[in-house]
């Protein structure tokens, strides 16, 4: 599968490691850290943007690391439909690059939420959710301090009724309600996707819940989503 | 008009309608103190940019688009650029 799939590094980024890990030993995709220097993406099947704190979050979070060097090819990779994943701070650039609409917010609560969710997959099917049924729910866990959605209510009705809306916090049993959404997101979004599907941001971590060693392994179903997908299109 | 140095001091707010809860906490804060008159608080940050330029359009024009493009996500956040001096000219 050409050079696999690859795990963007930012200075500030903590989530390459994990996400490595559980493409590698988790799916079996071959993959490798790509520094945020670099300036080829070519023959990169699919590339993740870990998270972190890239730049320290300064100005706002993710608006710095949109003018790494690396963000170049990645604007290309994803025009030409490369599947491209953005976990927490990895969201939150894509947001600030215009890959994805909508911004994240501090969390209504002004705390740094660190625990697990509840998801429910419901849009249309993505290069990352292609291996989960409609309605779907996924136990994810959440670490970020800025991780409110929001979009101009124009732009909230364009994600829903187009499919776009990849994921909403809920309860145990699938429920979308107020009491699940931890941060005051949006219609409880926790996953959004871009018009064509390829690029999709999710503030909870698939990557730490990809062994039950460590509470579960519910993540790894969105990374062999993107396998399968990348598999299917060679 | 030769070029010099100039201070742009731009100010960036959360849009109207978008959540401010640093804005809030402050308001939960100040009523803490016996302000009880307090009815609303808005949480911004103004960037200050020193910057060559020909002249003092020039320094404004100059901070507006750099707002536009960074400063400030447009999304979430407006922008006015507050006030516009001269640090000095240069030799």
């Amino acid at each position: 599968m050409s050079n696999g799939i690859g795990v963007l590094s930012f200075p500030g980024s903590n989530g390459d490691t994990d996400a490595l890990h559980a493409l590698t030993d988790g799916v079996g995709a071959p993959a490798r850290v790509i520094d945020h220097r670099e300036t080829d993406l070519s023959g990169m099947a699919a590339v993740v943007l870990p998270g972190g704190f890239s730049y320290g979050d300064h100005l706002r979070c993710g608006a710095i690391a949109r003018f790494a060097p690396v963000m170049a090819p990645l604007r290309a990779f994803a025009a030409r439909g490369g599947p491209v994943l953005g976990i927490c701070n990895g969201f939150q650039i894509l947001a600030e690059a215009h890959l994805l609409p909508g911004a994240l917010l501090p969390n209504q609560t002004l705390r740094f939420h660190c625990f697990w969710t509840h998801v429910r997959f419901d849009g249309l099917p993505t290069a990352w959710t292609g291996a989960l049924a409609a309605g779907e729910v996924l136990r994810l866990p959440v670490a970020h301090g800025e991780g409110a959605y929001f979009a101009d209510d124009e732009t909230l009705d364009r994600l829903e009724s187009t499919g776009r809306i990849v994921a909403r916090y809920c309860d145990p049993s699938g429920a979308v309600a107020a009491a699940a959404n931890p941060n005051g997101s949006a219609r409880g979004i926790a996953a959004v996707a871009n018009e064509a599907g390829n690029v999709v941001g999710i503030m909870p971590h698939p990557e730490r819940a990809s062994d039950p060693l460590i509470g579960g392994a519910d993540g790894l179903r969105l990374l062999q989503s993107a396998l399968d997908f990348v598999h299917a299109a060679v | 008009m030769a070029e010099g140095r100039w201070m742009v001091e731009v100010i960036v707010m959360p849009k109207e309608g978008v959540n401010d809860p640093q804005g809030e906490a402050i308001r939960g804060g100040l009523r803490a103190l016996g302000y009880a008159g307090v009815r609303g608080v808005r949480a911004g940050k103004v960037i200050r940019v020193e910057l060559n330029a020909a002249g003092a359009d020039d320094a404004r024009a100059a901070g507006a688009e750099m707002a536009d493009r960074l400063l400030a996500n447009p999304v979430i956040e407006s922008f006015h650029v507050a006030a516009v001096a001269p640090v000095g000219v240069e030799a």
